[in-house]
């Protein structure tokens, strides 16, 4: 393996590389029992304890398939807009300890869904492959050694998890940069939390992804030979994973070598990738129907029923906001909003009817205090947060007051009217505040002619100057209309 | 001896005891079973205390059900709670399951007492039951011969007397063969008919569990008491199960009967065989029945597709037997690595056929193989069943030898695989239509060996199937009765 430089260009913004990465991300589907079995779908139980003959593989045991799960996956391919189709159960076969059966019971070329696409919030469309069942394996710890079944002194396997439900979503490789590439898991992650067929966890496994990276000289049609990166357990890591393959790719080519086609491992430790098995030595799964259940084919009446029980989505939820608002729907703020789940409190600041940029200033509000603050927001009461923005928009209360009246009611609830009254806050009276701008502008002659003679940016300066001489008690936006009429 | 049928109405009716019953074929098997070693295990305490349980319920004024007081053999394969479940491979070594198959909770449901596991070809493969890793059963008719197989045990042991009913799995041909071979009824059911839950898989696609009687009646019965829908086996069919026994009365006046041109001239079929198909074809006729000669072109192929799907659903069925999780497990050196623990507990745990077909199997799936091999072969599989389709549109039965010949000596054909695999030639389309088919006794060779017919029909046709199953029993010369069966109680 080619040794890398440790102070590389940022791969993702070098002009003269473009990197094609595509995701399949394994999504564990918050079923009450497992795919095939009865048995509990539980995470955290004691090893071993949620098992019966099936999902151990026993000798005569034989598969049931869950309807619930089928009704889960039906759920995210129709929120993927994919198209949800006849499908048919394949056995993929290959010997390991945490697969029961030595074989995994998954989908193959017919796929429950197919065909769909997932827009980010910023606009970017990137294109759905397939969204399949399979069952999860079970999980092995290497016990010693380094934790790598290579050096370990013994293992043990619980398999719990064996038989869980999966939807594994294959991405096309239409994704160009790691930030691309954590935007993707971050809306498909909400996407699946919308469904209910997820809890979107990756700390906890339920949702697992791999990445098929390759580079290419910028502008080029023709794809790299990819390396599949597993074992990236955040966002996080799925980042530097993707920075650091790429721009190993890079150097590889650029100093005359070629990229091997193969596994490999992320060192979340180390921040790097190393090779885990290559082509030559890729499984062949022998793939064939699985005879011991029969073809999945859901009736019309159950996909139409699936697409009509489906909730809002986070991008129809986005644009809805955005509408509201009138800010961009792929601005972070809309994007926060929709992502705390906080759009109903613009539903209440819309149906209270009030200023008409009352909406504009929920979505700040909400995006910046009320976000930092997630347990508060949830018992946020929508009246009264309505009624706080109306003040503000309304000029009744400064930017600064309705910041710390919003603090107050998150912090111990009441009434914004109540709690204003009591900080004795009220909006100064326009000819007050007009006396304090005339004040300071004949305090300040020279910087008045300069602002007179175009200098916009000293609207800041005697903006500062109103607030420190109220106590932050003026409304600053009528301040600085005031200068603009005075000029 | 008295039919199942006349035992369990005995029982019922509280004129006979079930443990009586047991003891006469109990007696049976202390006297014979070490000549023929039907069994892997006899469950004499189990079976006692079933027996028991059985006149207690009569004393008390239950109905124990269809089967009461009837001794049962189950084939190897079929999982018993707490009871050691072998396939007659050293690979299971020490398993126990902790569950009954669903047969077996039927069986016990229905009153039946549970005698013994019975020998097999290793995991089913194989037309002898001379690949079993505890040694071969014998033909109670000839000791020195083969029972056929791979449900030799459970053929064997009804044929002897020492159960009266017997299961046994059929995939391709492995009730059927060593039924016509032990000169006793035997049938693979519709696929689908009966759950296969807790029938420890060969190939699944293919895999029915049947009955074995010594009369048609009886092993209708039987199949009438483990048919019908299960929740625990998706490819078992939701519909109310047909009854096998409907019309064992109704004679054959009219019914169209086909004999299959292809089977009749199979390879390899010797001349008793194709006497005794001409003799049951003109009984037939003379009963009021249609016969005629039909095409079904396709199952020449039958033997080469099923050599194909049976070990791929095998390779695959069978990798689970790894030694990681239960049975045997060979560590070959204290720093052996996982690899190596597989290699070796495989190699010493499975015998020599079920890793010859393990290695046909996995080839036939590989990639770039998988279209010329497994795909062809279910190509010529719906190929089979549109020509059995056909066939049924002129044909209400079909008739066709069940093997080639009769019970052949203990070691001829083991050392050629394929010799050994043309006893299936008659008994495999079926698997691959997934239709029903029972072999009846019909005849002997020059030797006074059994021989057996089958009748074969379209899918869930197993009332006409069986009504003109004993139509041939009616008619067929009266078969040839093993001496140890003769012993005790009425023959
Ligand atoms: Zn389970």
């Amino acid at each position: 393996m080619s040794t890398v430089d440790r102070d590389r260009p940022n791969p993702s913004t070098d002009p003269a590389w473009e990197i094609v990465i595509g995701l399949e991300v394994h999504c564990e589907l918050r079923t009450a029992t497992k795919l095939f079995c009865g048995c509990r779908n539980s995470f955290g139980e004691e090893p071993n304890t949620s098992v019966c003959p099936v999902c151990l593989g026993l000798p005569g045991s034989l598969p049931v398939l869950n309807r619930t799960a089928v009704d889960y996956a039906m759920r995210i391919g129709t929120a993927l807009h994919c198209r949800v189709q006849p499908s048919q159960f394949h056995r993929k076969n290959y010997f390991y300890p945490d697969m029961p059966k030595d074989y995994q019971i998954s989908q193959y070329d017919v796929p429950i869904n197919a065909d769909g696409w997932l827009d980010l919030p910023d606009g970017g469309r990137i294109g759905i492959i397939r969204a399949h069942l399979e069952e999860d394996t079970g999980k092995t710890t290497h016990v010693g050694g380094g934790g790598r079944i290579h050096d370990a002194a013994h293992s043990l396997v619980d398999y719990n998890r064996a038989g869980v439900p999966l939807v594994e979503i294959v991405s096309a490789p239409d994704i160009r940069s790691a930030e691309e590439a954590r935007a993707y898991v971050d809306e498909l992650r909400a996407i699946l939390v919308a469904t209910g067929a997820s809890d979107g966890k990756m700390e906890e496994g339920s949702l697992r992804v791999d990445a098929n990276v390759s580079v290419r000289p910028a502008g080029s049609t023709d794809f790299g030979t990819r390396c599949e990166i597993k074992n990236m357990n955040s966002l996080r890591s799925l980042g530097r994973a993707i920075e650091y393959e790429a721009a190993r790719q890079m150097a590889l080519i650029s100093e005359g070598g070629t990229v091997a086609q193969e596994t490999r491992h992320w060192d979340e430790g180390g921040g790097r990738t190393g090779s885990m098995r290559s082509k030559e030595e890729a499984y062949d799964y022998r793939y064939f129907p699985e005879p011991d259940l029969v073809p999945l084919e859901p009736s019309e009446d159950w996909v139409a029923a699936v697409a009509t029980s489906l909730p809002r989505l986070p991008a129809d939820r986005r644009a809805a906001v955005a509408e509201a608002s009138g800010l961009p729907a792929g601005s972070d703020a809309v994007a926060t909003v929709v992502r705390l789940g906080l759009d109903h409190l613009v539903d209440a600041v819309v149906s209270a009817a009030g200023p008409p940029d009352a909406p504009s200033v929920a979505v700040r509000r909400l995006a910046n205090e009320v976000a930092a603050d997630p347990e508060a927001a949830a018992s946020l009461d929508p009246a009264s947060f309505a009624r706080l923005v109306g003040m503000e928009a309304g000029g009744a209360l400064t930017a600064a007051q309705a910041r710390t009246v919003l603090k107050a009611i998150m912090d111990r609830g009441g009434e914004p009217e109540a709690i204003a009254s009591e900080l004795g806050f009220e909006a100064m009276d326009v000819s007050d505040l007009e006396a304090v701008v005339e004040e300071i502008i004949s305090a300040h002659p020279d910087e008045w002619s300069r602002f007179e003679a175009g200098e916009d940016k000293l609207t800041g300066f005697f903006i500062g100057k109103v607030k420190a001489a109220t106590d932050g008690k003026a409304d600053l936006k009528a301040a600085s209309s005031i200068l603009r009429n005075r000029r | 001896m008295t039919s199942a049928i006349e035992t369990a109405a005995r029982v019922r009716a509280g004129e006979g005891r079930a443990a009586d019953v047991l003891e006469e074929h109990l007696a049976r098997i202390a006297a014979h079973e070490s000549e023929v070693h039907a069994f892997n295990l006899v469950l004499v305490e189990q079976a006692r205390a079933a027996a028991a349980a059985v006149d207690e319920a009569v004393a008390a004024g239950r109905d124990p059900g269809r089967l009461a007081g009837v001794p049962v053999a189950l084939k190897d394969n079929l999982c018993t709670r707490g009871i050691p479940t072998t396939c007659s491979s050293r690979i299971l070594d020490g398993w126990k399951p902790p569950y009954d198959a669903t047969v077996v909770r039927r069986l016990v449901d229905a009153g039946a007492v549970i005698v013994g596991k019975t020998n097999l070809d290793e995991f089913a493969m194989g037309s002898s039951t001379e690949n079993s890793a505890f040694g071969p059963t014998r033909n109670p008719h000839d000791l020195g011969r083969v029972p056929g197989g791979s449900s030799g045990g459970s053929a064997a042991a009804v044929a002897a007397g020492f159960a009266a009913l017997g299961l046994g799995s059929d995939t391709g041909g492995s009730i059927r063969q060593p039924a016509s071979l032990c000169g006793v009824v035997g049938a693979k059911p519709t696929y689908g008919l009966v759950s296969r839950y807790g029938l420890v898989a060969f190939a699944s696609s293919l895999d029915q569990i049947g009955p074995f009687g010594l009369d048609v009646a009886d092993a209708a019965l039987l199949l009438d008491v483990i048919a019908g829908p299960d929740s625990l086996d998706s490819t078992c069919m939701p519909d109310p199960p047909v009854q096998a026994s409907s019309r064992l009365g109704a004679g054959v006046d009219g019914l169209r009967v086909g004999v299959v041109e292809e089977l009749a001239s199979a390879e390899g079929l010797t001349p008793p065989v194709g006497i005794c198909l001409r003799e049951a074809a003109e009984a037939l006729a003379a009963a009021g029945a249609k016969v005629d000669e039909v095409s079904v072109p396709a199952t020449v192929y039958g033997l080469s597709a099923y050599y194909l799907i049976a070990p791929a659903e095998a390779s695959s069925n069978l990798a689970r037997y790894d030694g990681v999780r239960y049975g045997k497990r060979i560590v070959p050196s204290p720093d052996a690595d996982l690899t190596e623990m597989y290699l070796a507990t495989r190699s010493e745990g499975f015998g020599a056929e079920v890793k010859r077909r393990i290695m046909l199997g996995t080839y036939a799936l590989s990639a770039g193989y998988y279209d010329a091999y497994y795909g062809q072969a279910q190509r010529v599989r719906t190929l089979i069943l549109r020509d059995f389709e056909a066939a049924y549109r002129d044909f209400d039965v079909l008739l066709a030898p069940t093997a080639p010949g009769s019970a052949f000596p203990l070691g001829e054909k083991t050392a050629d695989p394929l010799l050994m695999y043309l006893n299936d030639v008659c008994t495999v389309p079926s698997n691959l239509a997934g239709h029903p088919a029972v072999s009846v006794p019909f005849g002997t060779d020059h030797a006074g060996l059994p021989l057996g017919v089958q009748v074969l029909a379209p899918a869930l046709g197993e009332a006409v199937m069986f009504q003109v199953a004993a139509a041939l029993e009616a008619a067929a010369p009266a078969p040839p009765v093993p001496a140890m069966r003769r012993m005790g109680g009425p023959a």
